[in-house]
């Protein structure tokens, strides 16, 4: 194992069940990742993705359980962890300038307006919104206003980005080209980021590792799949190399089937210990619906 | 050939205007019949019964009135005989007083209201059973305690006025989006901070709501107010001419009470459009 640059370690969240007692969202969950990864959590509705963004993130607190960040036990919200938001929020009634010098102004207090102008500018003109700084939200698409969440997030030069389903309010396009921003970004400045989705497809083209997770309540982390695409992957042939389908198949097995059985079927799992798999032209890969799948070569080769 | 929509309501409005001047003037011009008497009796008498005059001012009675007045808006002649535009002066001061009070306090309060739970839980039951009193029921014990009628109207005003602004500051606090809050806590803004960049502009439109209500709340009460404590003021002055038996001047100051509520309503509004952003 490399350095361990997040750690999650044995973290519980539960909250007061309807009939008295505790319903515990996910128990004794491990996770950790080291510098400059791209990490993915892929799960169902309501297994506790989000809360366990929002614990990383310090919106939320584990309700037992730690988070260790670059060493350090991390208590509350840090300006070490930006968090790109589902819904943008961007604040209405600044411009996009004034939304991200917002972010800039809290990181460097004593900065003067001109400084904190010219490095806001920097990440505007970074998400390729140039132009547009004296716009309103309101005045913007949805995929400009995630760019502006974006360029905001980057601005304050985060350890870590903590990224909660942030394309899926967008059309597929806009989403496409987001990815390719975000992963470009990543790739530039060595980023590690931590993100939520529901996307098989946006998982597979920017994650290193994927985390699993199954059904709540009661949600584990049931396995991390290693990206085993080459790190220079491109979206347009994503889809024709050897082993995309036999990781894509993989994932969505898990989430077909496995997601809800694998409490049950695997009794002797360690979250401690979570197995790393890597999807491989040698695993037999269960192509469950053949007709998803469009044929040709490269499938057979997957096969 | 179709006009815009505002030329056709106002051509509407002088339209409806225009008919409710005519019928007023029909209403109230002479046509009882005139009896007889000596010019000395007359004299006594007045036009009520010399010309069949009807009691009422017709709109054209208003009108000449309300010239002179407007011609000499500051004139002072004693206590009883002062210019509309000092009465209307007096009555605006003490809103703005009363109201500016009521901003000083309401505007903290509501906001620790909408940011504390346990404060918004603890002061509800007060507010509960302090808002739905009727300003004008405080009179007395403001008299008794204050023993100044003026500072009195004053305290009406700011008791009248704070309610709305109070639970709409508590409300627009209260109901600012947890994702701006969060925002703001991700980047490690402190209370205060947070407190004017983040949640004062998104409660703004509420908070600003509020004080558009409690103006126009402000504006109805001091004319009672004014009637009750006497002395100066625009509620002072329709009692006065009320006591005189001058109906005309007691049209005229109905009238202009309405303008001024108006512009206050404005003003305020203006304010709100201001401070509210499009999402």
């Amino acid at each position: 194992m490399m350095d361990k640059f997040i750690s999650i370690e044995a973290i519980a969240k539960r909250y007061p069940g309807a009939s008295g007692g505790e319903v515990a969202v996910f128990e004794n969950l491990w996770l950790s990742m080291a510098r400059g990864e791209f990490g993915c959590v892929i799960g169902h509705s309501g297994c506790g993705k989000t809360t366990v963004l929002n614990i990383l993130a310090g919106l939320d607190e584990p309700s037992e359980g730690a988070v260790i960040v670059d060493g350090q036990a991390i208590e509350g919200t840090s300006l070490d962890r930006a968090v790109i938001f589902q819904s943008h929020a961007l604040l209405p009634w600044r411009t996009v300038l004034g939304n991200v010098a917002y972010a800039v102004t809290s990181k460097w207090r004593n900065w003067d307006r001109a400084r904190v102008k010219a490095h806001a500018q920097k990440f505007i003109d970074l998400v390729g919104l140039t132009g547009a700084e004296h716009k309103r939200p309101s005045e913007l698409s949805g995929g400009m206003k995630q760019r502006v969440g974006i360029a905001r997030a980057l601005s304050i030069t985060p350890k870590i980005m903590l990224m909660d389903e942030p394309f899926s309010a967008l059309d597929a396009l806009t989403r496409g080209t987001l990815q390719d921003e975000v992963r470009r970004i990543c790739l530039e400045t060595g980023q590690t980021a931590f993100m939520i989705t529901h996307d098989v497809d946006e998982a597979i083209y920017l994650a290193d590792k994927i985390f699993l997770m199954t059904n709540g309540p009661g949600a584990v982390l049931a396995e991390i799949v290693e990206n085993p695409l080459p790190k220079d992957r491109g979206r347009i042939d994503l889809h024709r190399h050897p082993l995309y389908y036999a990781l894509r198949n993989h994932i969505v097995d898990f989430l077909v089937s496995r997601s809800k059985t694998f409490t049950a079927t695997t009794p002797d799992h360690d979250p401690r210990n979570v197995p790393t798999v890597r999807p491989g032209l040698s695993e037999p890969t269960i192509v469950s619906a053949p007709s998803l799948v469009e044929a040709n070569s490269t499938q057979k080769i997957a096969r | 050939m179709t006009f815009s929509l505002r030329f056709r309501a106002a051509v509407v409005s002088i339209a409806l205007f225009a008919a409710f001047l005519g019928i007023w003037h029909l209403a109230t011009r002479s046509t009882a019949t005139t009896t007889a008497m000596s010019p000395e009796y007359a004299k006594l008498m007045g036009l009520t019964a010399t010309q069949g005059k009807s009691a009422m001012p017709g709109p054209l009675d208003v009108g000449v009135k309300l010239w002179e007045h407007l011609k000499q808006p500051f004139y002072d002649n004693g206590p009883n005989d002062k210019g509309l535009g000092i009465q209307l002066g007096y009555s605006i001061g003490r809103v703005g007083l009363g109201y500016l009070l009521a901003v000083i306090v309401a505007i903290p309060l509501g906001f620790l209201i909408g940011m504390s739970p346990l404060m918004s839980k603890a002061l509800d039951p007060f507010i509960q059973v302090l808002k739905p009193i009727s300003p004008l029921a405080w009179m007395p014990l403001a008299l008794y305690t204050i023993k100044d009628s003026s500072i009195s109207a004053i305290f009406v005003i700011f008791i009248c006025s704070v309610w709305p602004m109070l639970l709409n500051t508590a409300f627009g606090v209260a109901a600012v989006r947890k994702e701006w809050i969060n925002v703001a806590r991700t980047l490690e803004v402190g209370t205060v901070r947070r407190a004017f960049t983040v949640i004062l502009p998104a409660a703004a439109p509420t908070i600003l709501t509020g004080m558009r209500i409690s103006i126009g709340i402000a504006w109805l009460v001091i004319v009672a107010a004014e009637m009750l404590v006497g002395g100066t003021g625009i509620g002072y002055f329709v009692w006065n001419e009320w006591n005189n038996l001058s109906i005309t001047n007691v049209i005229i100051a109905i009238l202009l009470i309405g303008v001024v509520g108006m512009l206050l309503d404005q003003i305020l509004a203006r304010f709100t459009r201001m401070v509210t952003f499009p999402e």
